[in-house]
């Protein structure tokens, strides 16, 4: 069961141009799965400090999301995005930052995730994300209502 | 004080060739006034977050956003600085148009003492057909920015 997870995984992530982009990888545990975005020099938003641009956390944790629900749902086509709140919590250092979605909910057609990322600690969470996703067959695919 | 265009427009230009991430998407510095900032992201195969429709991904128009936020915020604030982002939610209400350009414009339409509030919007020609919308509040900094910083 969890080869096949890994499989499906695996053909998403490579599948996704903006996930190489990113470099973000992932990890299964059964059908648990850790996001992975090692830290790149491309993805920072303030040379400053240095810290992760915060448009790459949102998009990690949407991404983190999106690949919890594919899944779910091997056959059908990528969920869609409906709409996601990200609560920044901490600055997003130059290091390696992790993610994991929990799905509160699936119904007929949207679904809604959680979704929290860290780095040294999973108890300081550097970003959360909430959202709400379209399911694949849900009507008519091009409108999210 | 009210800042100038050149101002505005060194600011602008900075953000988005100084910031790493905006500088790996390509970001272009569209136009930009006190509290209202254009930047956008040409379509690039990289980007795509749907290869089946060679729409450019979620996460391409959020950090467009994001970025436009900071922008509005910056010049609307200065010589104050914002700081973090507290939070940013973003309604998707269709695909971008694949192989177009992804315009973002973002307004700072009120301050407090301690906090800019924000609104955004992507879009390829036409404003109100947005891809996205967002909204967003950012911490402010009391400090004055120091010559030569960035957002």
């Amino acid at each position: 069961m969890s080869a096949t997870h890994a499989e499906r995984l695996e053909r998403l992530i490579q599948s996704i141009p903006y996930v190489r982009f990113l470099g973000m990888t992932a990890e299964l545990a059964g059908d648990e799965m850790t996001a992975i975005l090692p830290f790149s020099p491309h993805l920072v938003g303030n040379i400053n400090i240095p810290a992760l641009h915060g448009g790459v956390l949102g998009a990690f944790l949407e991404m983190t999301a999106l690949c919890q629900l594919g899944l779910r749902d091997p056959n059908g086509r990528p969920a869609k995005t409906i709409d996601v709140t990200v609560e920044y919590l901490r600055p997003g250092r130059a290091q390696t930052l992790y993610a994991r979605a929990d799905v509160r909910k699936i119904g007929r057609r949207v679904a809604n995730v959680h979704v929290e990322a860290w780095q040294d600690h999973r108890a300081a969470p550097v970003a959360a994300l909430r959202g709400h996703f379209l399911l694949s067959g849900g009507g008519d695919s091009s409108k999210p209502a | 004080m009210t800042i100038d265009d050149q101002t505005i427009r060194a600011i602008a230009e900075r953000m988005v060739t100084s910031t790493p991430q905006a500088a790996a998407l390509n970001m272009r510095f569209v136009s930009a006034t006190p509290g209202e900032g254009f930047l956008a992201v040409p379509w690039r195969e990289d980007l795509v977050g749907d290869p089946a429709t060679g729409v450019l991904a979620g996460g391409v128009v959020t950090t467009l956003l994001d970025h436009c936020c900071g922008l509005a915020t910056t010049t609307r604030l200065w010589p104050l600085m914002g700081s973090a982002t507290l939070d940013l939610r973003i309604d998707y209400m269709r695909p971008a148009i694949p192989r177009r350009e992804v315009i973002g414009v973002a307004r700072c339409y009120k301050v407090t003492r301690s906090i800019a509030f924000v609104r955004a919007a992507a879009f390829e020609d036409d404003e109100a057909d947005p891809i996205a919308t967002a909204q967003a509040a950012f911490m402010i900094n009391g400090q004055a920015a120091p010559a030569g910083a960035s957002a």
